[in-house]
């Protein structure tokens, strides 16, 4: 516990912790300094001036973002000298401020315009003429307009300190300065939109967002992003039943405003031509849409008739979806050959553990551990949360990390020291720094799906003999591939992997629910009857017999597990005609086919000591997500890899 | 051949060698007493290097006017960290033009200087930034360090006292505000000349995050002098607080502008008159900026003082950087504040909001009054805006850009009239 | 990109000057010695002291805009730069600079048809005892009068 402080602010007594700022111990009184250029979690800049303030028995005003409290501070912020300088602040920045709130797409939630009216002004004295710049376009999402830039550098810090990828500066100098990119016209970057989110103005706005609405008229859906296993919050901004905006602005989540390209632009697959929107039956070699009624008529006729019954689950549907599914099969179906597609060996993961439910590290422990050891895994690519968390640990904890990969990754800017293994060398890797690891006071461990089996068992020994306390993450690829297996979609008691069912040629019937797997396989039962419940016309769902048209996760509720098994709400936020959730569909083929819900046993899935079948990540990268990508405009229209940052043309950090 | 007469009124201690043959020679240097003040600063303690320039009272000679030995004292001699030396050669303040002469013609005295503070602060590098545009300065400094390699007086064993030291010259690239001493230390790690946040101070986190001495070239220079004569004979040179002698360039409306040697707290009337020789024509004196552009302009009513830091301040102005701009009776102030603020929009690193933003307004302003399109409120508007800046910059350049513009408002509010549009002149 | 064996002696010196690790250092040096040769900061040279500093292209393009000695496009082969700062605008620095224009027939930061001047107006250059000043390149003229200017200029016309 920190040594406490008291001071005065605005006649209010405080006590807060010694070497708090005075912004922040003035925001704990519920006073409020403004600012622009502080930023929670940032470098201090002390550019703005916003937050000047009058501290008694100092002669000059005090920048209250950078000045620590001291015992017996008696600070004013509501003087009329305070708020003479904070109209004069505002008078020079709207000097060569456009003022173009009516056509300005930030217009409604625009930090500038909230102080102008809180602080500022009525007239203007300015009568010069301003300094002007055309709007320049960057990348498919990132658009820049000079003029309206207050320069708070907070894009500037959150790309390069957030993010890691250094790919905004600052040019020319005075009042020419001027943010600027990374490729001299243009970003090579994440493509995340954090420096847009960050933006109080309207200097950085969306090509996915910009001109489509006014802020006040959307409502919005706190619900979970779909794509990877990391589990951000995503509040979709939804207009006339479209989902325009994802962000995260209230921090609400896990990942507090952290969002990746996925999560923040990655739904418009929802509205792609291709959806799916009503039930198909295959004719020859031609689907034909069919009723409901008809479709679900021929399912259970096919399930009812079918001797041997395969079922694949997915790795998007909610958990409560995914334990109907589960149940159905093997109390409905009375079938054991169940699976999704693995892309982790949280089978083998659990059965190390024994039990040991503490070593399970949550998103939190990474960004507070002492100590991360990331193994087999690029992080930045593939759960850009957790190494958002990671980046962060390090800026504010000083935490040491430690790679052991097959190739660079980004956490190699950080890491305290970087093992280059041939793939499957990883455990040699990770042992030789073992003297370093036992030195620190606990540590996380994070491993993809090159650790699996044995050498996961090793794993866990190894961190177990290092005398710390050690959590581990078991990486998986998707939004609920924790669910699909805590729910029970594996194979059980002899029961068929997904790899045995395809390639079995006595199958009889394959249930394909929200899964791919015919994109990269095929399926060795040609007479078997397929029911595909999907959302687009995949691979798989080309080869089904019946597909039905599902609901995506942005169109449910219900609840997903992401990566570190914390289990978060989905909320729905919007409708697309002819759909029905997966938990509807299950619950219509239920009753046509005359199963009685809720089913007898409601014992819990038991998790087995290993299973059978392949482990496999599908490796996405930032701007892949399985088969759903394809779907996406915006995560087509980005560079693949960001060339910046892996072609190793430049040093991703720069130089210090 | 120097660039103006010396005049028998100067006291010329740091510039006792110009105008030697080959002052800036090595060979001359020791003929003249050079490095008697680092042999016996060797043999000294560091805390008595420090304590012989505290003494001295000598102060520095960039423009804030820090007591010097002082700020020595703040360097942690004892960290384990690597610590650096680095001259301020960055001499950008409109008016100031000497520190050019220094480094012309001995720059060997300003390496012995270096060498002394890097015995007080145990410092083993040292870096001499100099402006871009002095590149021919740059080749003779380079010169006089390779000359003191070569006959062992950088380097390693320095003069044979087992002392280490390497010493380089960095060029700038045209940025008045990298003369600030925390900009020059981001510039010279390669980055935009942007200041940084005071503390830490130099002194503990400098060029490189390690802690860095950072003096004017005229400060180092001074010092060898301080060591070899003693620190109070120095500073009996000049006034109490405020010792020796500073060079001051004397420029503008004068018979025989130079740059002069003098002692603190010289009249700066007699400057103008004896040792400049008076204003051309007679004219009758107007102002004086006493110390470079950023400095509060004098009435001449307000001339009449000795020039020391305290004084300087008492009539509201500095002693800043020694350039002292004479004008007389026929100076428009209005368009020589136009030329200020254009200067200070222009050299604005732009960081924070009311530097980057005001001196630009004040420029269009100004622009505008002496192109005739002035109106009467723009007369109080420029008071105004220039106080809406000063004291609420990031770094000192804003006070420099306001304050010489409030001097102008308040002392030569007349000078406005014709400026502004006819039909606004009242009757 | 490929310097002159001197240029290039130059570099090597500077990058061994500064603390290891720190080549970010020697950027601006490497920048403003490079144009004197090449004649401008191209995107060729941009990204080559990028390389050598072990920095991104950007963290060198944040510096050229900044410092006002580098720039993009190419300047003459003689660069004439009359400061009107107070000192020389006292003493006729702006009437100079006007006079300039004319015999050059180019406004501020413009280069001659023919390749050989370009003009600038600059900020104090440290000659304020000596104003009105004219830098040409790096060679300081001091007191320069309208005629001294035609002079110099002449001089250099002559020279080829
Ligand atoms: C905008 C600005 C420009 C400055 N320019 C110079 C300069 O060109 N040369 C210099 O020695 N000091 C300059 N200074 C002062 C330095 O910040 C610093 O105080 C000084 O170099 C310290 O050395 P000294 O104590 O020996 O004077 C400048 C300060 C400011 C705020
Ligand atoms: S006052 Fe602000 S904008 Fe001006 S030079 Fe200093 S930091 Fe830069
Ligand atoms: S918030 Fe303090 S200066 Fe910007």
């Amino acid at each position: 516990m920190a040594e406490l402080v008291k001071l005065t602010i605005d006649g209010k007594g405080v006590e807060t912790e010694k070497g708090t700022l005075l912004i922040e111990a003035a925001r704990q009184a519920g006073i409020e300094i403004p600012s622009f250029c502080y930023y929670e979690g940032l470098t201090l800049q002390a550019a703005c001036r916003m937050c000047l303030v009058e501290v008694e028995k100092t002669p000059k005003l005090q920048v209250g973002c950078t000045l620590p409290v001291a015992e017996g501070m008696v600070v004013h912020t509501d003087s009329a000298t305070v708020a003479g300088a904070r109209k004069g602040t505002l008078e020079f920045l709207l000097t060569n401020h456009p003022l173009d709130c009516p056509v300005c797409d930030k217009g409604g939630e625009c930090e500038l315009q909230d102080m102008v009216f809180r602080y500022g002004a009525g007239e203007s004295r300015f009568v010069e003429r301003k300094v002007h710049t055309d709007e320049q376009q960057w990348s498919p999402v990132v658009y820049f307009d000079a003029p309206r830039c207050i320069l708070c550098y907070r894009c500037v810090r959150i790309c390069n300190e957030g993010m890691g990828v250094n790919a905004l500066g600052v040019a020319a100098r005075g009042v020419g300065s001027e943010i600027i990119p990374n490729f001299h016209d243009h970003l090579e970057c994440d493509e995340c939109g954090a420096c847009i989110d960050i933006c109080p103005v309207g200097a950085l706005t969306s090509g996915t967002y910009r001109y489509q609405t006014r802020p006040w008229e959307m409502r919005h859906a706190g619900t979970i992003c779909t794509h990877c296993a990391d589990g951000c919050r995503t509040t979709l901004g939804v207009r006339n039943d479209k989902i325009i905006r994802g962000n995260n602005r209230d921090r609400s989540g896990i990942n507090g405003e952290f969002l990746c390209i996925k999560g923040r632009y990655g739904f418009d697959f929802v509205e792609h031509p291709e959806r799916l929107q009503s039930p198909m039956q295959r004719v020859g070699d031609r689907f034909e849409p069919v009723s409901w009624s008809r479709a679900l008529g021929t399912i259970a006729e096919g399930f009812a008739t079918g001797a041997k019954c395969g079922v694949i689950g997915s790795n998007h549907t909610t958990n409560e979806e995914n334990l109907f599914l589960a149940r159905f099969a093997r109390e409905g179906l009375k079938t054991g050959h169940i699976d999704h597609h693995r892309t982790g060996d949280l089978a083998t993961f659990f059965d190390a553990l024994s039990g040991r439910n503490e070593a399970l590290a949550t998103t939190g422990d990474l960004y507070t551990a002492k100590a991360v050891l990331i193994v087999g895994a690029d992080l930045s690519q593939q759960h850009p949360l957790l190494a958002f968390q990671v980046r962060a640990n390090v800026r504010h904890h000083a935490a040491h990390v430690y790679t052991v990969t097959t190739g660079p990754v980004r956490e190699d800017q950080q890491a305290a020291a970087s093992v280059r293994v041939q793939k499957g060398g990883e455990l040699a890797g990770v042992e030789s720094l073992r003297d370093q690891l036992k030195r620190h006071e606990d540590l996380v461990i994070v491993f993809g799906d090159a650790i699996q089996g044995e050498s996961l068992r090793k794993l866990v020994g190894f961190g177990d003999s290092l005398g710390i306390p050690v959590k581990y993450v078991c990486l998986v690829d998707y939004s609920n591939s924790r669910g699909a297996f805590d729910m029970g979609l594996i194979p059980q008691s002899g029961g068929m992997s997904r790899e045995q069912m395809l390639a079995a040629s006595d199958l009889d019937v394959l249930w394909v629910v929200g899964a791919n797997p015919l994109k990269s396989a095929s399926l060795a039962a040609a007479g078997a009857f397929v029911v595909v419940q999907d959302l687009f016309l995949t691979e798989t769902a080309r080869r089904a017999d019946i597909v039905l048209p599902a609901a995506s996760a942005y169109e449910k509720n219900g609840t997903v597990t992401n990566v570190c098994g914390e289990v978060q709400k989905l909320k729905q936020a919007v409708k697309v005609m002819g759909t029905k959730t997966d938990l509807e569909i299950f619950g219509l083929i239920a009753k046509e086919m005359g199963i009685q819900w809720p089913v007898a046993s409601g014992q819990w899935p038991a998790r087995p000591a290993a299973l059978p079948g392949l482990i496999q990540s599908a490796g996405d990268t930032l701007f892949t997500s399985g088969s759903l990508s394809r779907y996406s405009k915006i995560l087509n229209s980005v560079m693949e890899a960001p060339g910046a940052l892996y072609s190793g043309r430049w040093p991703v950090a720069g130089g210090q | 051949m120097l660039y103006n007469e010396p005049s028998p009124l100067e006291t010329r201690v740091v510039s006792k060698r110009f105008g030697m043959l080959n002052s800036a020679s090595l060979d001359t240097y020791l003929a003249t007493d050079g490095y008697q003040a680092f042999r016996k600063a060797r043999e000294m303690k560091p805390e008595q290097i420090v304590e012989e320039v505290k003494t001295s009272a000598l102060r520095g000679r960039g423009g804030a006017g820090f007591p010097t030995g002082l700020k020595w004292s703040f360097v942690p001699r004892t960290s384990p960290h690597p610590k650096y030396i680095i001259v301020n050669a960055d001499e950008s303040e409109p008016g100031t033009c000497k520190d050019r002469l220094l480094m012309e013609y001995d720059p060997h005295q300003m390496i012995e200087g270096i060498l002394i503070a890097a015995l007080a602060v145990d410092a083993h590098a040292g870096y001499i930034y100099i402006r871009g545009e002095y590149r021919y300065l740059i080749e003779i400094v380079d010169r006089a360090i390779a000359e003191a390699y070569a006959k062992g007086y950088l380097g390693k064993n320095v003069a044979g006292t087992g002392f280490d030291f390497d010493l380089y010259t960095h060029s700038g690239a045209g940025a008045y505000e990298c003369g600030e001493e925390t900009a020059l230390l981001d510039s010279i790690e390669g980055k935009r000349g942007i200041p940084r946040m005071k503390p830490p101070f130099p002194a503990v986190a400098g060029a490189w995050g390690f802690p860095t001495l950072l003096n004017n070239v005229e400060t180092f220079s001074a010092v060898p002098e301080i060591i070899r004569s003693g620190g109070a004979a120095f500073a009996a040179l000049g006034v109490p607080k405020a010792g020796g002698t500073r060079l001051v360039c004397i420029s503008g409306h004068v018979n025989r502008p130079g740059v002069y040697e003098l002692p603190l707290g010289y009249p700066m009337l007699k400057s103008i008159y004896e040792v400049a020789g008076g204003i051309p024509g007679g004219r009758k004196l107007k102002a004086v900026i006493p110390g470079g552009s950023s400095c509060p302009i004098l009435k001449a009513s307000e001339c009449d003082i000795p020039m020391d830091y305290d004084t300087l301040a008492k009539v509201g102005s500095m002693l800043g950087s020694g350039g002292m701009v004479v004008m007389d009776e026929t100076t428009d102030m209005v368009r020589l504040g136009l030329r200020i603020m254009r200067f200070y929009a222009h050299e604005s690193c732009g960081w924070c909001i009311p530097c980057r933003e005001g001196t630009t307004w004040l420029k269009k302003i100004l622009t505008r009054m002496v192109e005739g399109h002035g109106q009467r409120e723009d007369v109080a508007l420029l008071g105004e805006l220039s106080k809406n800046m000063l004291g609420r910059t990031f770094c000192a350049l804003g006070d420099a850009a306001a304050l010489p513009t409030i001097s102008i408002v308040e002392k030569f509010a007349e000078d406005f009239e014709k400026h502004l549009k006819p039909e606004m002149v009242m009757v | 990109m490929t310097f002159s064996p001197q240029l290039e002696e130059r570099f090597a010196k500077m990058l061994s000057i500064y603390p290891p690790g720190r080549e970010r250092s020697a950027v601006i040096p490497m920048l403003i010695y490079a144009q004197d040769e090449v004649g401008a900061v191209t995107r060729e040279l941009v990204e080559e002291v990028a390389r050598r500093c072990k920095v991104t292209p950007l963290q060198v393009d944040e510096v050229v805009g900044y410092y006002s000695m580098l720039h993009r496009k190419p300047s003459g082969k003689y660069h004439v730069q009359v400061c009107t700062n107070i000192s020389c605008l006292l003493t006729g620095g702006e009437e100079l600079y006007e006079h300039a224009k004319k015999k050059l027939g180019i406004g501020h930061k413009e280069v001659t048809p023919d390749g050989q001047f370009s003009l600038e107006e600059v900020e104090c250059m440290g000659a304020c005892s000596w104003a009105p000043a004219v830098e040409i390149n790096y060679d300081f003229h001091h007191f320069v009068t309208p005629e001294k200017l035609d002079q110099l200029i002449e001089g250099l016309r002559s020279k080829h």
